[in-house]
C-alpha cells in the first residue's frame, strides 16, 4: 500500500517535472520586476507570493471557463530565478498528466490581467507574461480638443483689442476734426475782437506813424526773407 | 506789421514716447529667434569658447560700425529707407527699394515661423503633452507606424503640425489649423503695429523684456537639472584648432550681420522717429553689445537643457542594455547599476561572449549624444520639446518656452513691418487723410493671403528657401552699397559733420577707419565667400519621407530646376533693384535733356526739418 502510494507520488512528481520546464508545450514564462515597480516598498518574492500567483492563475482559469475544476495544485511553477522569473503550466485534472492548451490559458490571463496585476501591486510592464501581449488602452480624447479652447480665448482677446484700438482711433479723429473746425471759428472771432478789444482799431493804427518797437525789430532781422 | 513771429512748422512726424522705448525697439528687433537657436549651435560646432574670438572681432569691425551707420542715417535724414536713400542721391534710391523688398519677403515667411510657435503654444495646455505619446494605429494593436519608427516628438512636428509632403514639388493641401494660427498671428501683428510706433512702442515693453525673464527662469531651472554641467562644459570648452578653419570666421561674420538685423531698413525707420539731437553712437554700441550678451546669456540655459537631454538619453540607453542583460542572464534586479555597468560588461563578455553578442547591445556614449547638434526649428520644436517632456511640470515649461519664442519673434516682426510701413507712408501711396490703421490693415491682410502658401504641405520647404536665399545674400549686397553710398557718394566728411551735430562729438578714428575701409572690405569678402560656398554644390534639401529606406533619417534631394530658378530670383530681386533704379534715373535724365534738371541738392542734416 505504502509502496503504491510512493510510486504514484513519484510518478506525479516526475510527470510534473516533465510538464513544467522551460519551453515546454503550453508553458509560459513570467518575469516580475518588483523593485522597478515599488522601489522602497518592494516585497520579497518567496513561497507565499508563489502561492498567491498559483491562486490567481487558478482563479483566472475558473472565471474564464466558468467551471470550478481548476485547483491551485493544478498550476505548476518551475525554474524560479533571482530575476524574478519562472515558468508555469496549468494541468488538467480531468485528463491525467496533460496541460491545458496554451490558447485557453492565454485567453484566461488576458481576461483577468487587471485583477492579477493588482493582486501583486504591479502593472503590465512589471508583471510580464512573455508570450501574452497586452491590449493597449485607447487614448483619452476629450470632446473638444484643448487647443481649440485656448485658441478661442486668444483670438477673442486679440479681436477685442483691435476693435478697441480702431474705434478709439476713429473717435480721436472725429474729435480732432471737431476741434479744428471749432478752432477756426474761434480764431475768426478772436480776430474780430482783437481789432476792437485793443481799443484802437487797426485802421487807425495804420494811419499813425507809429514807433518801431525795438523788441520786434531785433526779431525781424532773424527771419529769412520770404 | 507782423503780428506774431514766424513759428517753425509743427513736426507731424510721430516720435517715441521716450528714449527707452526706442532702445528697446532696436534691441527687440535685433534680438530674435536666431539668438536662441543659431548662436548656441554655432558655438558648439565651432569649438565652443573659441568661437567667441571671431565673433567679437566681427562685432567690432562689422557689426557696430554698420549699426551706427544705419542709426545715424535714419536719425539725420528722418525718413524711412526709400526716402532716405532717395534723399542722399536718387541714383542710390535702389538701395532703399532693395531693403524694402527684403523686408517684405522676410515678413512673409517670418510670421509663419511664429505660426508654428503659436500652434505649439496652444497645444501646451494639454495633459499629457501631445508630443509625448504616439497615437495608436487604426486597429489599436500598436502605435502609429510613422510615429513608432521615428519618435513621438518628430511625428508631432512633421505630421501633426506641418503635415509635410515627401517632396517640394508635391504641394499637399492647406492645413486648416495652421491657417487659423496664421490668421491669429497676423491679427496680433496688426494689433501691435496698427498705428505705427505709437502702438509698437507700448507693445515692445512686454515683448522685449519678457524673454529675458523666461531665459532667467530657464537658466535657474536648467542649472539644477542633472547633466547640465556636461552640456555647459561641452559648449564652452575652447578648441582653438577650429580657428584655423576659414568657415568659422565666415560663420561668425554672417551670424553677427544677420543677428543685428542690418540692411532691413527697419533700423533706419526706427531711428528716423528720433529727435535730431540724440546720441546715436552710444545707442549703436549699446544695442550691439546687448544683442551679443543676450546670445551668450541664452546659450547657457539652452545648453544646460541639451546636456540634460543628452544625459537622460545616455542613461536610457544604459538602462535598456542593463534590462536586456538582466533578462537574458536572469540576474536579480538592481544587481547591475549604471556605475558598475562597464565592469559587468567586461566580466560577462569574457565568460559568455556569444550570449552578449546575441543581445546586440547598443554602445552608449555620452559624447555621441552631446554631439547631436541641431539648430533652427529642429532645436526648438524637436530637441527642446523632447527635453521639456522629461522635466517635472512640463506644461508650465512648454508654455513659458513658447511664449518666450513668440515674444522674441514678434519684436523682430515689428522691425520688419516698420521697414515696410514707414517707406510706404512716405511714398504717399495712400492719401494723407486715410488713417494709418487702414494702411497697416491692408499690409497685414495682403501678407496673410500671400503667406497662406506657406501653410501647404510643402510650406516648410519653401520657408527654408526663403530663409536661405531671400534673407541672406541680398542683405549683404544692400549693406555693402549702404556703406559705399554714405562714405564715398555722400562723402564721409559731410556725414561726420552731421554726426557731430547730432551727438556733439567728432567722429573718432575707429569709426573713420571702419567705415572707410574695414567694413566694406569685410562685407565684400563675406559676400564672395558666402556665394562661393553656396555655389559649390547643387542646392539640395532634406525631405521627411516615411517611405524612404533610411527612414527616420531625412532623405537628401536636389531642387528641381524651376525651384532653383525661384531661389535665384529671390536672391537677385532685391539686389537688382540697386542698379535698376540708378539706370532708371539715368535714362530719365538723358530723356528730359533739360540742363536745369541737375541732381537735386544733396540734403544735409543741418537745419533738418522736413
Amino acid at each position: 500500500m505504502l509502496r503504491a502510494l510512493l510510486l504514484t507520488l513519484s510518478v506525479v512528481v516526475i510527470s510534473h517535472a516533465e510538464l513544467c520546464k522551460p519551453d515546454a508545450q503550453n508553458a509560459f514564462k513570467v518575469r516580475i520586476s518588483i523593485k522597478t515597480a515599488l522601489g522602497d516598498n518592494a516585497y520579497a518574492w518567496d513561497a507565499n507570493e508563489e502561492y498567491l500567483f498559483k491562486a490567481m492563475v487558478a482563479f483566472a482559469m475558473r472565471r474564464y471557463s466558468s467551471k470550478s475544476t481548476t485547483q491551485i495544485s493544478n498550476v505548476l511553477l518551475c525554474n524560479v530565478t533571482d530575476r524574478v522569473s519562472f515558468w508555469f503550466v496549468v494541468t488538467d485534472s480531468s485528463k491525467n498528466v496533460t496541460t491545458v492548451p496554451g490558447s485557453e490559458v492565454e485567453a484566461a490571463i488576458r481576461m483577468n490581467r487587471n485583477r492579477i496585476n493588482s493582486a501583486f501591486l504591479l502593472s503590465d510592464k512589471t508583471l510580464q507574461f512573455l508570450k501574452i501581449t497586452s491590449t493597449l488602452s485607447p487614448p483619452v480624447e476629450p470632446s473638444t480638443p484643448a487647443w481649440l479652447i485656448v485658441f478661442g480665448v486668444v483670438l477673442c482677446l486679440i479681436v477685442a483689442g483691435i476693435v478697441f484700438l480702431v474705434v478709439s482711433g476713429i473717435q480721436k479723429r472725429k474729435k480732432k476734426n471737431k476741434e479744428s473746425t471749432e478752432r477756426e471759428n474761434l480764431e475768426e472771432k478772436v480776430e474780430v475782437t482783437v481789432t476792437l478789444e485793443n481799443g484802437i482799431p487797426c485802421e487807425v493804427l495804420d494811419l499813425k506813424s507809429g514807433h518801431v518797437n525795438g523788441v520786434f525789430a531785433a526779431d525781424d532781422e532773424r527771419f529769412t526773407s520770404l | 506789421l507782423s503780428a506774431t513771429p514766424e513759428v517753425p512748422k509743427e513736426d507731424e512726424r510721430p516720435k517715441w514716447d521716450n528714449k527707452f522705448q526706442y532702445i528697446l525697439s532696436c534691441i527687440g528687433f535685433a534680438v530674435g529667434l536666431g539668438n536662441v537657436w543659431r548662436f548656441p549651435y554655432l558655438c558648439q560646432i565651432h569649438g565652443g569658447g573659441a568661437f567667441l574670438v571671431p565673433y567679437f572681432i566681427a562685432l567690432l569691425f562689422e557689426g557696430i560700425p554698420l549699426l551706427h551707420l544705419e542709426l545715424a542715417l535714419g536719425q539725420c535724414l528722418r525718413k524711412g529707407s526709400i526716402g532716405a536713400w532717395n534723399t542722399i542721391s536718387p541714383y542710390l534710391g535702389g538701395v532703399g527699394v532693395g531693403s524694402w523688398v527684403v523686408s517684405v519677403l522676410v515678413s512673409l515667411y517670418y510670421n509663419t515661423v511664429l505660426t508654428w510657435v503659436m500652434w505649439y503654444f496652444v497645444n501646451s495646455f494639454q495633459e499629457p503633452l501631445p508630443w509625448s505619446v504616439c497615437p495608436l494605429n487604426e486597429n489599436r494593436t500598436g502605435f502609429n507606424k510613422e510615429c513608432y519608427e521615428s519618435t513621438a516628438v518628430n511625428y508631432f512636428w512633421y505630421r501633426k503640425t506641418l503635415n509635410i509632403t515627401p517632396d517640394i514639388t508635391e504641394s499637399g493641401t492647406l492645413q486648416w489649423w495652421l491657417i487659423l494660427c496664421l490668421a491669429t498671428c497676423w491679427a496680433i501683428v496688426y494689433l501691435c503695429t496698427i498705428r505705427g510706433i505709437e502702438t509698437t512702442g507700448k507693445a515692445i515693453y512686454v515683448t522685449a523684456i519678457f524673454p529675458y525673464l523666461v531665459l532667467t527662469i530657464f537658466l535657474i531651472q536648467g542649472l539644477t537639472l542633472p547633466g547640465a554641467r556636461e552640456g555647459l562644459v561641452y559648449l564652452f570648452t575652447p578648441n582653438l584648432n577650429t580657428l584655423k578653419n576659414p568657415r568659422v570666421w565666415l560663420d561668425a561674420a554672417t551670424q553677427i550681420f544677420f543677428s543685428l538685423s542690418l540692411a532691413f531698413g527697419g533700423l533706419i525707420a526706427f531711428s528716423s522717429y528720433n529727435p535730431t539731437k540724440n546720441d546715436c553712437e552710444k545707442d549703436a554700441v549699446t544695442v550691439a553689445i546687448v544683442n551679443s550678451m543676450t546670445s551668450l546669456y541664452a546659450s547657457i540655459p539652452v545648453f544646460s537643457v541639451l546636456g540634460f537631454k543628452a544625459t537622460t538619453a545616455y542613461w536610457d540607453c544604459l538602462d535598456r542594455n542593463i534590462i536586456s542583460i538582466i533578462n537574458e542572464f536572469d540576474l536579480p534586479e538592481e544587481s547591475i547599476m549604471r556605475d558598475n555597468y562597464t565592469s559587468w560588461i567586461s566580466l560577462l563578455n569574457s565568460s559568455y561572449p556569444e550570449k552578449i553578442a546575441r543581445l546586440k547591445l547598443k554602445s552608449c556614449d555620452l559624447q555621441e549624444f552631446l554631439d547631436q547638434s541641431v539648430s533652427g526649428t529642429g532645436l526648438a520644436f524637436i530637441v527642446f520639446t523632447q527635453a521639456i517632456i522629461l522635466m517635472p511640470g512640463s506644461q508650465a515649461w512648454a508654455i513659458l518656452f513658447f511664449i518666450m519664442l513668440f515674444c522674441l519673434g514678434l519684436s523682430s516682426m515689428f522691425g520688419n513691418i516698420e521697414g515696410v510701413f514707414t517707406p510706404l507712408l512716405e511714398l504717399q501711396i495712400v492719401s494723407k487723410s486715410a488713417p494709418k490703421e487702414l494702411l497697416s490693415g491692408i499690409i497685414c491682410l495682403i501678407s496673410f493671403f500671400i503667406a497662406l502658401c506657406f501653410t501647404l504641405g510643402s510650406g516648410s520647404y519653401w520657408i527654408d528657401i526663403f530663409d536661405r536665399y531671400a534673407g541672406s545674400v541680398p542683405l549683404l549686397v544692400v549693406a555693402f552699397f549702404e556703406v559705399i553710398g554714405v562714405v564715398y557718394i555722400y562723402k564721409i566728411k559731410r556725414f561726420s559733420k552731421d554726426v557731430k551735430q547730432m551727438t556733439g562729438r567728432k567722429l573718432n578714428l575707429y569709426w573713420q577707419i571702419t567705415w572707410r575701409f574695414i567694413s566694406p572690405l569685410l562685407l565684400l569678402i563675406v559676400f564672395v565667400a558666402f556665394v562661393t560656398l553656396q555655389m559649390q554644390k547643387p542646392p539640395s534639401y532634406t525631405a521627411w519621407n516615411p517611405k524612404y529606406e533610411g527612414f527616420p533619417m531625412k532623405e537628401e534631394k536636389v531642387y528641381p530646376p524651376w525651384v532653383q530658378a525661384i531661389c535665384v530670383l529671390l536672391a537677385a530681386l532685391p539686389c537688382v533693384c540697386v542698379p535698376l533704379v540708378a539706370l532708371f534715373h539715368l535714362i530719365k535724365k538723358r530723356r528730359s535733356k533739360d540742363p536745369s534738371l541737375v541732381l537735386p541738392e544733396i540734403f544735409s542734416c543741418q537745419g533738418a526739418n522736413s
